[in-house]
């Protein structure tokens, strides 16, 4: 065994550096805690969305809101017609209903809520004039853990963070080194290159595992987001990304000889999956002329694999297509920051 | 010169050229510099900034390609064998930012890990004393300690042959002189050294032999001794009148033990052979035209004073103007 040995050392080197920078140790690992707690507690507990209801003055007006009245979501006023009229437009209530005959519901068609309130006072109308049921229905609600937005969250969370913390990490740690004229200095000393490389990529593999504790950790304590999937499989597939987007930070940086250049770039790289790669809401909603786009990102494949191990405990195996896709990101990165990369 | 069998020597290069493309054309950096660096001595590349020191001594170092010529450094060459002269050679950049939270030591052990062999880290540290500051982060030292501590890196491999690329620039005198104190025990070591600086005193204290560089080539060679020696005379007398009348650079020249006179910005410089001799001469000479002496002084003649003579510029001109 040899005393010193470059790969360790170098390793060590990155992890210093690292750990005694309290900025990267916070955009790291807090920020992303922050996020999830935030967005979170901004859609956790959604009460049931009530019905705002107006019933235009008439003599039949007090039966109609006895009629509704029981029913709690339902939130039901009484006022003139032009006072209903100018409710209804500025979005007070979602619905009028006149009474005579026929009942009269004023409603806009294309606003979701006042369609829905036109089919439950309808209903209970309906019902209350004494209409039967032909086929008896029950009702069971489903707010378990596992559906909810915050579990569809964490996981694009922890996407976004290998993704922002692979490209920074890599990208901008190794423009800085050129800009201070340090890998210079490097390659002036018998340094094998690979090792140099290979101490980038095991420092972020290594400074992953604590974003993957912080981030499903806080899920599962502070929001009871379920983790179904093996734990072996959600290391795996977090390296896998990792390692993608690795590659895609040294690639950004094998040529930019300034900080503001490499920022630049990475925003560039980041900005489309952001928007695109399913984060914050599925992907699936782009338009399919969009779809080829979105589903070549990477960042879309690891949410999607993150999101079938984790919230329906996925096999890897079932992932592979996805990890394939991955690994043909990092891969190509790899093999093309190698062949271009500028050292001094 | 040509006596020096080529086992002998360290670095030998021939008719170099470096030329870069700038908006204005193309410029040469380097311009057919010829180099004999015997082992074991402390070689000095003296010249202005711009006179193509640095490419030199990248190239040298295999950090850069020439355009053309021929380099053999410790009798082998870039481009065959690599990673053989990266273990014998000790380099110091001429501004490397070592990363800021990483200890001395740390940096030190790191440079270390590199090398098939070498000094043991702590032993180097002591060398260049910064025992003392082997747990401080690089931010937390001076600009002094910061580059011994890029000295120490350049050592921590025990090279046969190690760069000084203006390894005292932008450092207070006192910085300076522990720096020159540090480097002359390397060379009294047996170490080959080569060192380039625009400091005319630190060229004439450690190196055993100079080259005078201006526009990328050499100009001047030999030891600061003997480069002195070639104005004839060992010593400078510098005047000023009051009015700023002067007297003809003809007359100041037939003056006895007076070898050159050359007119300055702030007066006059005489290089003169007997300062006993030449001042009771230039003091009549004075009387004889009426003239007021407002200045005079005396001092040995410097590498300075080589490079005014073989250009009629000051070593620092450049730097003076661009600062």
């Amino acid at each position: 065994m040899k005393k010193y040995q470059p790969l360790k050392e170098l390793s060590l080197a990155r992890f210093r550096e690292f750990a005694r920078e309290p900025e990267a140790v916070f955009w790291t690992y807090g920020f992303p805690l922050i996020l999830a707690i935030g967005l979170g507690i901004a859609f956790r507990n959604r009460p049931v969305e009530k019905v705002y209801v107006d019933v235009e003055d008439h003599a039949l007006a007090a039966q109609v809101t006895q009629s509704l009245t029981p029913h709690a979501d339902l939130v039901v006023a009484v006022h003139s017609g032009a006072e209903c009229r100018d409710r209804l437009r500025l979005g007070k209530s979602s619905l009028v209903v006149i009474p005579g005959t026929p009942y009269t519901f004023l409603y806009d068609p294309t606003r979701p809520e006042s369609a829905l309130a036109r089919q439950r006072v309808d209903d209970v109308l309906q019902r209350a004039a004494g209409r039967k049921d032909p086929i008896p229905t029950s009702e069971r609600f489903v707010t378990e853990p596992g559906a909810r937005y915050i579990d569809f969250l964490v996981p694009g969370l922890l996407g976004m963070n290998l993704m922002g913390s692979g490209l920074w990490g890599v990208g901008f740690v190794i423009v800085d080194m050129r800009v201070r004229k340090l890998l210079k200095r490097f390659v002036a000393t018998p340094m094998k290159r690979t090792d140099f490389l290979w101490s980038m990529i095991g420092g972020r593999l290594v400074f992953m595992l604590p974003e993957l504790v912080v981030i499903l950790g806080a899920g599962r304590l502070m929001f009871h987001v379920p983790i179904r999937g093996n734990l072996l499989s959600i290391l795996l597939l977090s390296l896998m990304g990792a390692i993608s987007f690795s590659g895609l930070g040294l690639l950004v940086a094998t040529r930019a000889e300034r900080i503001e250049t490499v920022s630049g770039l990475m925003n560039l790289i980041m900005l489309p999956m952001w928007l695109l790669s399913g984060i914050f809401f599925s992907p699936d909603r782009f338009p399919n002329m969009l779809q080829p786009l979105v589903q070549a990102l990477p960042l879309t494949q690891l949410n999607y694999a993150l999101r079938a191990v984790i919230l329906e405990g996925a096999s890897l195996q079932s992932q592979l297509l996805r990890l394939l896709i991955l690994a043909a990101w990092g891969g190509v990165s790899f093999v093309c920051a190698l062949r271009w990369f500028r050292w001094n | 010169m040509e006596s020096v069998s080529r086992l002998e020597l360290a670095i030998r290069c021939r008719e170099l050229r470096k030329q870069y493309k700038s908006r204005s054309g193309v410029v040469d950096a380097v311009n057919g510099l010829d180099l004999e660096i015997r082992r074991g001595e402390c070689f000095g590349l003296l010249g202005p900034n711009g006179a193509g020191k640095t490419t030199t001594i990248e190239i040298l170092e295999g950090l850069l390609h020439a355009t053309s010529g021929d380099v053999e450094v410790l009798g082998m060459r870039w481009g065959k064998s690599d990673d053989e002269l990266r273990q014998r050679l000790g380099i110091s950049l001429q501004e490397t930012k070592f990363p800021e939270k990483l200890s001395v030591w740390e940096t030190l052990v790191l440079f270390r890990s590199f090398y098939r062999a070498g000094k043991d880290p702590a032993e180097v540290m002591e060398s260049v004393g910064l025992t003392e500051k082997a747990k401080s982060w690089v931010v937390k030292l001076s600009g002094g300690q910061r580059q011994r501590l890029a000295v120490a890196c350049a050592l921590v491999g025990d090279p046969d042959l190690l760069f000084l690329d203006e390894p005292t620039t932008g450092l207070d005198p006192q910085s300076r002189r522990q720096l020159w104190d540090i480097i002359r025990t390397l060379g009294q070591q047996g170490r080959t050294i080569l060192i380039t600086t625009h400091y005319m005193d630190e060229a004439e204290r450690l190196c055993d032999r100079v080259a005078v560089v201006d526009h990328g080539r050499v100009i001047a060679l030999g030891s600061p001794g003997e480069l002195i020696s070639t104005l004839g005379g060992e010593h400078v007398v510098e005047y000023a009148v009051a009015n700023g009348g002067g007297i003809p650079t003809e007359e100041l020249e037939s003056l006895p033990a007076v070898k050159e006179a050359r007119t300055e910005a702030t007066g006059t410089a005489l290089t003169v052979t007997e300062p006993h001799i030449a001042i009771p001469a230039l003091l009549e000479k004075l009387q004889s035209l009426n003239l007021h002496l407002n200045r005079l002084t005396t001092r040995h003649a410097s590498l300075e004073d080589v490079f005014v003579h073989l250009t009629g510029r000051h070593l620092r001109d450049e730097e003076v103007s661009t600062s």
